[in-house]
């Protein structure tokens, strides 16, 4: 074991630090990364806890992000704690083995600092990365601000690494809104820190000699169905429970409580946005300002985006009319992606709801308090018509004529 | 360092495979899986195995079953390399840690690729391990063809193939290119050890890759992998085929120490002609056309200089 480091209760952290400390924490074996703009700081401080040894471990300083993540797995299958870090351009070049990394339930740790895609090529967070991964069969957590950052990276380790669970999670932050932003994050000791993911469990690790295992095997028609059938079984129904315990202990133990679908205002709320990362914060503000006005406006934060929280979403949305998805990717020919796994939601509630969708904070674009005030005036106006006043789908923020589709 | 394994004869080593299953689904006459129970019945170490997508992967682990009886991994076609250096880092954070289950055990780190995933596509990922200087063997099973997905042509394909994307037709005499130089790039990496060698050589064979696994850092073996399918000669005839490619120098065998000294460790008594070693197979037959001689001059002269060259960089013994 390494030297503890001596932390403050309360550090000023910005997201990048958050989650590279949480790493420190859990004692992570090996890291093998390739540097990143905004996720790069996770790594970096990595290796400076490696070089004043309050780490011991391999960092492996690969050529590429698709070489990070083989790593990985390669280390991961050999049996000890993984994780890594990534954005954008990055995770795109890892997507063929994120899907390689689930497919052999390894508990790998992902950290994606959120960026756009390019083409134009943009440094900025927006969400366009993370839905490239959301059908990889890994578990995805979602952190509004540092502190998220930090906490949940505990969570998805304990849930990850669960031998009934077996898959790899990711903790998403908004790039540089989060990640380069300090704020309070209130810390654990490294002892406290550690127990609360305990030891690593090897499971088939090939490390051990007396008992070889083959991983990653050829399946054809006759057996791949099974295994995907089970991988998905396991993320619907054994993944949400794990999810639930990790977050009572994790309260238990600091107070902080987190939800998988997080609600704020909405028990009598007739509009509702449902939205991601910093956004959430903002709407939080935004819904209070206008409570104090008398409407009844509330705001659904998804803080698992997979497996989807269909069953924790359909009661959070009971009795709200209007819905406005807040989606900070480019659709790209579609609506959003949480409009669209609303809609499913929504289709299957038993009540009349009117879903729009709003595009918003593209390549970093600023998501300001005025537009979320439009937003739901809009919102609270579709609640009382009970049918679309405008738009179904409108983009927030874009200079030159309004673009929306009907 | 655990002592080398003595091997006796070449019936003793071939039936001590305990490792690498025959059951396997491997083409009758394939190279393979001779150049696989060549490799892991030269040590009695413990393995730690990758193989990147290709022939071995896909009939060597069809779920619910496996051939191999050492811990095996297989991620893509691309980063059989980068797999086995994963575990490696895993093996010396875990050992540092006191967390090794066998403390005391040594395993070797071996990932095998075809031509495909080694010359092409895996290229950037065996750079990047060797150039970080992962303690670890890669060994290329080189037919010089995509042969699992059909017979495409790779960089390794030598000039005057024909393959199903570099057909011989009526105004094409098959592949253009020649053969990249694995051998001379892996070299320039600094790798301690690479090695070229032949499956029907198997004394050379067995004695480089105990050297590769007593060296300490990347090791690359370059083992020539006859294809029945692809290069179109009986099954039975894999070994008659690796001897002709070796006689005839299309195929030497030599090792190149610490990225500079080059030593030939096989020198034909009579060295035959390479169209000896091209009549042979159906994948060269069209050169023997009257309007394709310019390519066997072509061939002959080009194995005439690479075999003048390394001479000299023998001699030269820098």
């Amino acid at each position: 074991m390494a030297d503890k480091m001596e932390l403050r209760d309360v550090e000023v952290w910005d997201g990048n630090m958050a989650a590279s400390q949480a790493l420190r924490q859990v004692q992570i074996d090996v890291v093998a990364a390739y540097p990143i703009t905004p996720s790069t700081p996770i790594v970096e401080n990595y290796g400076n806890y490696l070089a004043n040894g309050y780490i011991d471990g391999e960092f492996v300083m690969v050529e590429s992000e698709h070489a990070a993540m083989s790593g990985c797995i390669g280390a991961a299958a050999a049996g000890g704690r993984v994780a890594t870090a990534t954005s954008s351009q990055g995770f795109a070049l890892m997507v063929e083995t994120l899907y390689q990394a689930s497919g052999m339930r390894l508990p790998i740790i992902l950290n994606v600092v959120n960026r756009a895609l390019a083409a134009p090529l943009n440094v900025n967070g927006d969400h366009s990365d993370m839905y490239l991964g959301r059908d990889s069969g890994w578990i995805q957590f979602d952190a509004y601000n540092p502190q998220h950052a930090y906490d949940l990276n505990f969570i998805a380790f304990r849930v990850a690494e669960d031998h009934e669970i077996r898959l790899p999670a990711m903790v998403h932050q908004d790039g540089f809104l989060t990640s380069h932003t300090a704020q309070g994050v209130k810390t654990m000791d490294d002892d406290t820190a550690y127990n609360f993911v305990g030891e690593f469990k090897p499971m088939n690790d090939m490390l051990d000699l007396d008992h070889p295992v083959t991983h990653g095997v050829q399946t054809e028609e006759d057996w791949h169905f099974e295994h995907k059938a089970r991988q998905h079984n396991d993320l619907m129904t054994k993944v949400f429970p794990k999810i639930e315990a990790a977050f009572d202990a994790f309260e238990k133990m600091t107070g902080r409580r987190y939800n998988i679908v997080e609600t704020y205002k909405t028990e009598d709320a007739d509009a509702v946005v449902v939205c991601m990362g910093t956004s959430v914060e903002t709407a939080y503000e935004v819904a209070d300002e206008l409570r104090a006005d008398g409407k009844k406006v509330g705001v659904i934060g998804i803080r698992v985006v997979r497996p989807w929280p269909h069953a924790q979403i359909a009661e959070a949305l009971k009795g709200i009319k209007a819905i406005g998805a807040l989606d900070r990717s480019s659709p790209n020919g579609t609506f959003g992606m949480l409009y669209n796994e609303l809609a499913g939601t929504v289709v299957n509630s038993g009540e009349v709801k009117v879903l729009t969708n709003y595009v918003y904070g593209l390549g970093g674009r600023d998501l300001t308090k005025v537009h979320l005030r439009e937003i739901y005036a809009e919102l609270l106006a579709n609640a009382e018509a009970g049918k679309p006043t405008t738009p179904l789908q409108q983009l927030i923020g874009v200079r030159g004529p309004k673009i929306s589709f009907h | 360092m655990s002592e080398m394994k003595k091997i006796k004869n070449l019936k003793e080593f071939s039936t001590s495979a305990d490792r690498f299953e025959g059951a396997n689904l491997l083409c009758p006459g394939c190279a393979h899986s001779i150049i696989v129970r060549e490799v892991l019945n030269a040590t009695n170490d413990d393995l730690i195995l990758a193989a990147s997508t290709g022939c071995l992967e896909v009939c060597t682990a069809v779920y619910p079953y496996t051939s191999w009886d050492a811990s095996w991994i297989h991620i893509g076609f691309e980063n059989g390399s980068t797999a086995v250096a994963g575990a490696e880092a895993m093996y010396k954070a875990l050992k540092r840690k006191g967390r090794l289950k066998q403390p005391d055990r040594e395993p070797k780190f071996v990932a095998f690729g075809g031509d495909g995933a080694s010359y092409d596509i895996g290229f950037q990922w065996i750079s990047g391990c060797f150039e970080r200087g992962h303690n670890m063997m890669y060994v290329v099973l080189d037919n010089e063809v995509y042969a699992n997905t059909g017979g495409q042509r790779s960089s390794s394909t030598p000039i005057g193939a024909s393959t199903t994307t570099a057909p011989a037709g009526r105004v094409s005499y098959g592949e253009k290119m020649h053969k990249k130089n694995m051998m001379q790039i892996m070299a320039a990496h600094g790798s301690p050890y690479v090695a070229q060698v032949a499956p029907n050589k198997w004394k050379d064979m067995v004695k480089k890759i105990q050297t590769g696994f007593a060296t300490e850092g990347p090791v690359f073996i370059n083992a020539m992998s006859a294809c029945t399918t692809e290069w179109k000669f009986l099954p039975e005839d894999t070994i008659a085929i690796s001897d002709l490619a070796t006689d005839s120098l299309v195929f030497p065998l030599y090792e190149i120490i610490g990225g500079t000294k080059l030593n030939i460790t096989y020198r034909p008594k009579n060295v035959i002609p390479v169209k000896d070693y091209l009549g042979a197979q159906g994948r060269f037959k069209h050169l023997f056309k009257p309007e394709n001689k310019h390519v066997l001059d072509e061939w002959q002269a080009r194995v005439d200089r690479d075999w003048e060259y390394l001479q000299r960089r023998e001699e030269a013994s820098v």
